[in-house]
């Protein structure tokens, strides 16, 4: 799907340039950004730069990146089939994956709450899939392994008991961090580091935007990133256009 | 240089007996990092020209070389010189960064 949105919008006349922003001056009528040791410049600018999985931060993680740690159910599940997994986390994100995992996998659920967070109709399946079993009031204080994981350091986070739970991956699904730090100083963040805007999706700085799941928002789901990203496109046009009509129409693509 | 396709049977011709160092892609169709990171190594494997060699294995019709290299992440890059692996990469990453890790080694 994605793929199509991309061909659909080069055959529009979208460019594609992938760098990663290494800063930015957002203030003022032209926008500056650095990527990639070059300068962008704009009147306008959308910022769409989404959120990473948040890591569990314990010893193991790193190493073990790509060697039985995982954050991609769907990339990295079917290396699992008739072994044995951990999923960490007990919101919507965590079950779904989870769900998805028992079509190879048996499936353990770390949660460090007694219930699940995730929406009720996840939460039905989940108990019934026999291939699902629960590990409550639990937190990974370190990921094991040689060549590859072969088990999780589990504290009972009520009891302070330690065990070791025997598990050939560990999936982790504990939220994410929106990636903005590079906005940092430029436009207004909340304590979360997400974006805040406004209902048209203005950030603090005129001319600049922002969609996906960087914004402060409810919901970051793909239905509501693609509506995002209509109503940014449309709100950066008006913005445009006010500076156009302002200035008679003279003024041109800044130098 | 357009990387090529390596399989189970063509690997230890094309990449372990290989006189260059070679960049092995293992990815296949389900993943959407993979597809990010593909336009990558194809810039990466323009950029190093010559000196590199950059090929692409499906995961899923080649279990074989996967499961031997102990792939359980895709997009995995492994770099191959003189038959070992020298590199891991594990993820999507930009092409700055994905030339860090390598050029030391070639």
């Amino acid at each position: 799907m994605t793929q199509r949105m991309e061909a659909q919008a080069r055959e529009l006349g979208a460019a594609f340039d992938i760098r990663a922003v290494e800063a930015c001056v957002l203030a003022g009528a032209t926008k500056r950004l650095t990527a990639g040791g070059e300068e962008f410049q704009a009147r306008s600018v959308i910022i769409a730069s989404g959120a990473k999985a948040r890591r569990l931060g314990v010893p193991g993680e790193d190493e073990f990146i790509g060697r039985g740690v995982s954050y991609c159910a769907t990339c990295d599940g079917a290396f699992f089939r008739g072994k044995r997994v951990a999923v960490v986390g007990g919101g919507d994100a965590a079950v779904d994956e989870g769900l998805f995992l028992t079509r190879f996998a048996e499936v353990v659920v770390v949660h460090r709450r007694s219930e699940l967070r995730a929406a009720g109709v996840l939460r039905e399946r989940a108990f019934k899939e026999p291939r699902m079993r629960f590990k409550w009031d639990s937190v990974v204080t370190a990921i094991q392994g040689e060549a590859q994981v072969n088990g999780l350091s589990l504290k009972n986070v009520r009891t302070g008991e330690t065990e070791t739970l025997s598990v050939d991956g560990v999936f982790v699904y504990i939220g994410h961090t929106p990636n903005t730090a590079f906005l940092q100083g430029e436009i207004r963040l909340d304590d979360g580091g997400y974006v805040v805007t406004d209902d048209e999706l203005h950030t603090s700085v005129p001319g600049v935007l922002a969609a996906g799941d960087c914004r402060r928002k409810m919901l970051r789901q793909v239905a509501t990133a693609v509506g995002d990203g209509a109503v940014a496109a449309i709100s950066a046009e008006k913005y445009l256009a006010g500076l156009t009509d302002r200035d008679g129409g003279k003024k041109g693509v800044p130098r | 240089m357009n990387p090529m396709v390596v399989t189970d049977a063509t690997f230890e011709a094309e990449v372990l007996k290989s006189q260059t160092p070679v960049l092995v892609d293992f990815w296949a169709a389900w993943c959407g990092p993979c597809r990010m990171v593909a336009p990558v190594v194809d810039a990466v494997a323009e950029e190093y020209g010559a000196r590199l060699k950059v090929a692409k294995l499906n995961v899923d019709e080649n279990q074989l070389t996967a499961a031997k290299y102990g792939i359980m992440s895709i997009p995995t890059l492994l770099l191959f010189k003189d038959g070992a692996e020298a590199k891991r990469l594990v993820g999507y990453m930009p092409k700055a960064q994905m030339k860090a890790q390598l050029d030391g080694l070639l």
